[in-house]
């Protein structure tokens, strides 16, 4: 119990916030309306994904350094619940976006970005299985994953601020904190975040652990 | 022996090596060329921007597979024996700097090919030449080191563009800015930006190359 306490928080979080998303006062802003609330639900997915991406990456530099076999895992498998994360702040993008920007594909740099992002995830997906001896496929690809997480810094991050960009933060635009994330929002907000990253990481442990069942099933049956 | 001189003598090695058989160099520039000539018998005439964007793209095929074959074509003995004279950053810092030569090269007789056979006004073309060289740069640098990766999968051509395509295109869309800013004759100062970014990145890109290859190498 004393080990799990932050899996009862984390659901703790998340169900306050979808009761609070979708029950508390929000600001009344032209074009958003009540869709505002979506910030609750869509931003966390964003901010999940790249938290397991880097979580990713620092395991893959461990790997790199020690050659220890779980931490690979961990980094592969950070990368596949991110990539679901990834998935879910699209969809809900899109939803969004068809309601207040009237297209659920506007040619935005940040969706562009997070497209291109996933496509260099899902080539790291790719690159493990075109491996097939175990070593040589964590190694090689915890060295994709270091090279590709820099671009897609870039790309996410500074690309967007350069141009034009309906989003908020970007293209001079002023950030979410500052005009219209009022202190109302931020009760739900910064728990939502806090809950979904926490969700994030549980998922991921449970599919480690799955993963390290399988392995030393795979090795038990070999060896018999 | 430091590693400045190990580099030089294996970026000289790499260039006596083409120089001999000229193979991959002419194959590549009549790759450009006849790709060049098919747009032009497809088009005939195209709008300014899509001639920038039709150059750059002509450009990241042909470096594609201009640079797949530099860790492809060795043989593992050959490998070996490098691994035993010379340091492994020696050794991607030298592909990288020969690669950025053989694309700057290139890059340079494509645009005269390109220039000559669609005739398209350049607003500032020392800018443009810029432009080319930092693409020319950016190129190399990337692909080089996932070419790297890709010679240890199976099938490493196809591979390497599913793994290059989303790290170059970043880079690719601040080229196609930078270069379009130089066809219209912008003033330089609004290219500033795009030019430190492609530096840094490219900075980046490089360091870590440096920082990675040795984990690579070892087999």
């Amino acid at each position: 119990m004393t080990k799990n306490w932050w899996k009862l928080l984390a659901s703790g979080l998340v169900i306050y916030s979808i009761i609070g998303g979708l029950l508390f006062e929000v600001p009344h802003l032209p074009i958003l309306h009540e869709s505002i609330r979506n910030v609750y639900f869509h931003v966390p997915m964003w901010f999940t994904m790249i938290f397991l991406y880097l979580i990713s990456v620092i395991y893959s530099i461990k790997y790199l350094r020690s050659g220890n076999e779980s931490y690979d895992f961990w980094a592969v498998e950070a990368i596949n619940t991110g990539i679901v994360f990834g998935f879910l702040g699209v969809l809900t993008g899109m939803i969004w976006a068809n309601f207040t920007w009237g297209d659920p594909w506007p040619n935005d740099p940040k969706l562009n970005g997070a497209a291109i992002s996933t496509l260099m995830y899902l080539a790291y997906g790719v690159l493990r299985n075109s491996l097939d001896e175990d070593q040589k496929r964590a190694r090689i690809s915890a060295i994709y994953n270091v090279f590709a997480f820099p671009v897609m810094i870039v790309l996410l991050f500074i690309l967007p601020r350069l141009t034009d960009s309906l989003h908020p933060g970007n293209g001079g635009n002023p950030g979410f904190g500052g005009y219209d994330l009022d202190s109302h929002m931020r009760v739900v907000f910064y728990p939502a975040c806090i809950g979904w990253i926490l969700i994030g990481i549980w998922i991921t442990t449970l599919r480690y652990r799955i993963r390290l069942i399988e392995n030393n099933k795979l090795h038990t049956l070999t060896r018999n | 022996m430091n590693i400045l001189k190990q580099v030089k003598i294996l970026i000289q090695k790499e260039i006596i090596l083409e120089w001999r058989s000229k193979y991959a160099f002419n194959s590549i520039l009549l790759y450009v060329v006849s790709t060049i000539f098919v747009c032009y018998l497809a088009f005939k005439q195209i709008s300014p921007i899509t001639w920038n964007t039709l150059f750059w793209i002509i450009m990241l095929f042909a470096s594609i597979n201009a640079i797949v074959k530099s860790f492809v074509q060795e043989s593992r003995g050959r490998q070996l024996y490098y691994y035993v004279i010379a340091t492994p950053e020696a050794v991607i810092l030298s592909k990288i700097i020969y690669n950025i030569l053989l694309l700057l090269v290139l890059t340079v007789l494509a645009l005269v090919f390109y220039v000559l056979v669609f005739k398209n006004p350049l607003g500032d073309p020392l800018l443009y030449f810029v432009s080319v060289f930092l693409g020319s740069l950016s190129f190399a640098s990337v692909f080089t080191m996932i070419s790297g990766i890709a010679s240890k999968a199976n099938n490493s051509g196809a591979l390497m563009s599913i793994l290059s395509f989303p790290v170059i295109i970043p880079l690719l869309m601040v080229l196609i800015k930078l270069s379009k800013n130089a066809m219209d004759g912008l003033d330089r100062s609004v290219s500033y930006n795009e030019i430190g970014i492609l530096i840094a990145i490219n900075v980046v890109v490089i360091t870590i190359s440096i920082l990675l290859f040795p984990y690579l190498w070892r087999d």
